[in-house]
């Protein structure tokens, strides 16, 4: 490996963008469930979930601040690093960015200080609307963001022009464009996994309450709801997973024989449920179900799937870390379902808060950074998977690097961004600890803090 | 009137979006160690408390914008100026979070240690916006292949970094004005003084900037100079086949930039506070705009050749694209005001502080 441009700017691209997607979707999750918890105190009007609505909102107001300064970053670094690239899909790709600024970002903002601040100064109503548009929000966001992610991945609706001596692809159709093969079952397999992690992070909190049995009864609700939206979530995900992969066969078909290891083009292809595979020899190793990934691609164990040694090895991605991070993503998938199924059936019969089951609840403290990490495994697998490619089939991403840049200056940046990110990280980390601990009776006021009389001066005293 | 023209008119009145309400959350953020004491540095912080979320979004729907509707200037800018662009990243990074983490904790020190990231990260970033300003108008070295062929020191010439101290004394202005609509008492008092003191700073500044911009590029007021002063380069039919009308109105705004600047000390002397912020906010506008009408139709100027000059056509996506984009965004806009008008009815009045508050 050489410390060029193009490696600098694919390092830096994924420690931001990873970092990043730390934080998107414990917002999409956290939002939909303060919307469900805000919903049932209006219509039961019971105190307790107004203290759950207003916990769970601090711990949304932290990670959605580090979520939109590292956002930010993303906005700016296509332009930056990826200069060659954005003249060649500007007019297709900047059209969802442009769509997600305007549609989403305003509308998550502008209601996001209702929701953190409005509480006193609003009605109850219009703080329940306010929270429904950022949940709509933080979506809207998601979708834009996939559509033009997912057009990178399945390219339609373009055709390929030279203005002013720049090679570029122009929309041709741009709800065709939007609506591309893989945009819908992207999305929802995103949003699904959001719900998952956002879930498991009050999984996780209301788990600790519990086995330090502070905040019983909050925690218990807390808990239950978000059981419910993990589990439901978790069970739909293999059915979008599966409907992603048959389009993925259709359109990438290399990155699909990378996922599972298949070399050979074959009929009764198998699907393995762990294993390694070594490209340079093309064996791929371990526990596999004969003819499972014809039967679900084709929905016949004598399907063809087409191998790697289709497409010329300059096309391949990296195979076994391909091969690696999706078959650990789906692993976790079904752990999710597994452990929330369980629950759930404890939680029915009224045994789940037991002593008896109290290990299991131990073990959801923990269990919140598995979604997390499988949310990163997932889209490290699209992302590779998509390699050489930049723009599948299109525009290699050797090809997309800025011109302008050298990799001193990259190699500069990135240390900056290492540097920033850990510190946020651990700040992240620590305002959400003090928040924890604080527990859902803790209300900050006003004149905490203020030791001396000179720290308070008559600045708001009324006249 | 063409679409290329439309998505120029629409990045700028995002950009004058931004620059009015960003403007004084810089602002608030230049000033913010110059107040003592805890209650003060709260108030200060809770009066673009939830507000600032939403304004930096004009900046960054501006950059989508840019992105889709001229990619070539996205590309061209951001890789060019590739260093000056991270450091600005990392400054609104530092302001963002800043503002959230810094009530989270008693200790005066972690409470210091973030009014230095919010203010330095103010400071930084407004300084940059100006620089930045400052190279569009006396160009880049741009080559044929619309690539910037220049280091990061050629960015750091004078001209520009005068620039940057114009935009860092006019959002510190600005911010004040938003300060003293949103504060009482004392902490006013205070503020009311930095604003006499931060308004000639500015007015200083403003005219040294004018007047070097007119010697360096009198070109600058080419398209609106009734025919008298010729670009390098061709101007836009637009503008040759309706001079006297552009050019009248160019002058009637800078008859408005002067009497806003004017009216501020008047307004702040009257004590009426929301017509000082209207027209400092009035002055933002017809600055951003004067320079827009400067520049047109280029986006980038490159001092190689006017030839590779990038403008909003050789810079810009597709006819088809431009029209969807813009009937998008004039479904979008409409939402988008009403929401800022909401929050911002919401907020009204002075700061008070309650459990919620940062």
């Amino acid at each position: 490996m050489t410390w060029d441009v193009e490696t600098l700017s694919r390092i830096q691209f994924a420690f931001t963008i990873m970092f990043h997607y730390i934080f998107p979707p414990f917002s999409i999750g956290l939002g939909l469930l303060l919307v469900i918890y805000e919903s049932l105190y209006l219509i039961t009007k019971k105190k307790i979930y107004e203290k759950i609505t207003r916990f769970w909102i601090k711990i949304f107001a932290a990670n959605f601040s580090v979520g939109v300064a590292s956002g930010i970053v993303m906005e700016f670094e296509f332009g930056t690093n990826w200069s060659t690239y954005s003249r060649f899909v500007g007019d297709i790709f900047g059209s969802p960015l442009a769509a997600e600024g305007i549609f989403a970002f305003f509308l998550e903002s502008g209601f996001l200080a209702i929701l953190l601040f409005g509480w006193n100064r609003v009605k109850p109503g219009m703080h329940l609307f306010a929270t429904i548009m950022v949940a709509l929000g933080s979506m809207l966001s998601g979708f834009w963001i996939v559509v033009a992610n997912s057009w990178q991945q399945t390219p339609v609706a373009y055709e390929i022009v030279v203005d002013y001596g720049i090679r570029r692809a122009v929309i041709t159709d741009f709800w065709e464009m939007v609506f591309n093969p893989s945009a819908m079952v992207r999305f929802t397999h995103v949003i699904l996994g959001a719900w998952i992690q956002g879930a498991f992070l009050v999984l996780s909190v209301s788990a600790y309450y519990l086995i330090k049995n502070k905040y019983v009864e909050f925690a218990k609700k807390s808990f239950a709801i978000a059981l419910g939206l993990a589990a439901i979530a978790s069970l739909a995900q293999p059915f979008v997973g599966h409907e992603h992969a048959k389009i993925v066969n259709e359109w990438q078909p290399a990155k699909l024989a990378a996922f599972e290891g298949l070399y050979e083009t074959q009929s009764n292809a198998p699907l393995y449920l762990i294993g390694w595979t070594d490209p340079e020899t093309r064996e791929t190793s371990g526990i596999a179900i004969p003819g499972m990934l014809s039967f679900l691609i084709h929905g016949d164990f004598e399907g063809e799937v087409k191998g790697l040694e289709e497409f010329p090895e300059e096309d391949w991605p990296a195979v076994n870390g391909v091969f690696q991070s999706y078959h650990l993503m789906v692993a976790l998938g079904m752990l999710f379902i597994a452990a929330t199924l369980l629950s759930l059936f404890l939680l029915w019969k009224k045994k789940l808060f037991t002593p008896s089951w109290s290990w299991l609840i131990k073990l959801y403290i923990p269990a919140v950074a598995l979604p997390v990490l499988a949310n990163q495994l997932g889209w490290v697998s699209a992302e590779r998977g998509r390699q050489p490619w930049i723009v599948q089939g299109l525009l290699r991403t050797s090809e997309g690097v800025s011109k302008s840049i050298s990799a001193p200056e990259v190699m500069i940046s990135l240390i900056l961004f290492v540097l920033v990110y850990i510190l946020l990280f651990f700040v992240w980390l620590y305002v959400l600890d003090r928040e924890i601990k604080h527990g859902p009776d803790h209300v900050a006021t006003v004149e905490a803090g203020y030791k001396k009389k000179s720290e308070r001066m008559d600045a708001l005293k009324p006249h | 009137m063409d679409y290329n023209i439309v998505w120029y008119i629409l990045v700028g009145v995002l950009l004058i979006g931004y620059a009015i309400l960003d403007g004084f959350d810089l602002g608030v953020g230049i000033l913010h160690l110059r107040s003592k004491g805890d209650y003060n540095r709260r108030i200060m912080m809770n009066a673009i408390g939830p507000v600032w979320d939403g304004n930096e979004v004009w900046l960054i729907t501006a950059g989508g914008a840019l992105f889709a509707a001229f990619p070539n200037v996205y590309a061209t800018a951001f890789s060019g100026f590739y260093l000056p662009f991270m450091l600005l990243l990392i400054a609104l990074i530092f302001r963002a979070v800043s503002i959230e983490f810094r009530s989270k904790e008693e200790n005066p020190r972690w409470r210091n240690f973030w009014d230095w990231g919010f203010s330095l990260g103010s400071i930084v970033a407004a300084l940059l916006f100006g620089i930045a300003i400052g190279n569009v108008v006396i160009g880049f070295p741009i080559g044929s292949d619309m690539e910037y062929q220049g280091n990061f020191f050629d960015l750091l010439n004078p001209y520009s970094l005068m620039a940057g101290f114009f935009s860092l004394s006019m959002f510190a202005l600005h911010g004040g004005i938003y300060l003293n609509m949103k504060t009482e008492g004392d902490l006013q008092k205070q503020i009311q003084g930095w604003i006499k003191v931060n308004y000639w700073i500015f007015v200083v500044f403003y005219l040294v900037f004018s007047g070097f911009t007119l010697y360096l590029k009198p070109e600058m007021i080419a398209n609106f100079s009734f025919g008298q002063i010729e670009l390098p380069g061709n101007k836009h039919e637009l503008v040759e086949n309706h001079q006297t009308l552009i050019s009248v109105f160019a002058w009637t705004i800078v008859l408005l930039n002067i009497l806003a600047i004017m009216n501020i000390p008047r307004m702040m002397a009257k004590g009426r506070e929301g017509w000082a912020f209207i027209s400092s906010g009035s002055m933002i506008a017809a600055i951003v705009m004067l320079f827009a009408l400067g520049i047109f139709p280029n986006l980038m100027v490159s001092n190689l050749d006017p030839a590779f000059n990038l403008d909003i056509y050789n810079a810009a996506s597709s006819g088809y694209t431009l029209k969807t984009m813009a009937i998008l965004a004039a479904f979008g806009l409409p939402f988008v005001a009403s929401y800022t008008i909401i929050i911002y009815w919401t907020y009204r009045g002075k700061v008070k502080l309650d459990e919620s508050s940062y």
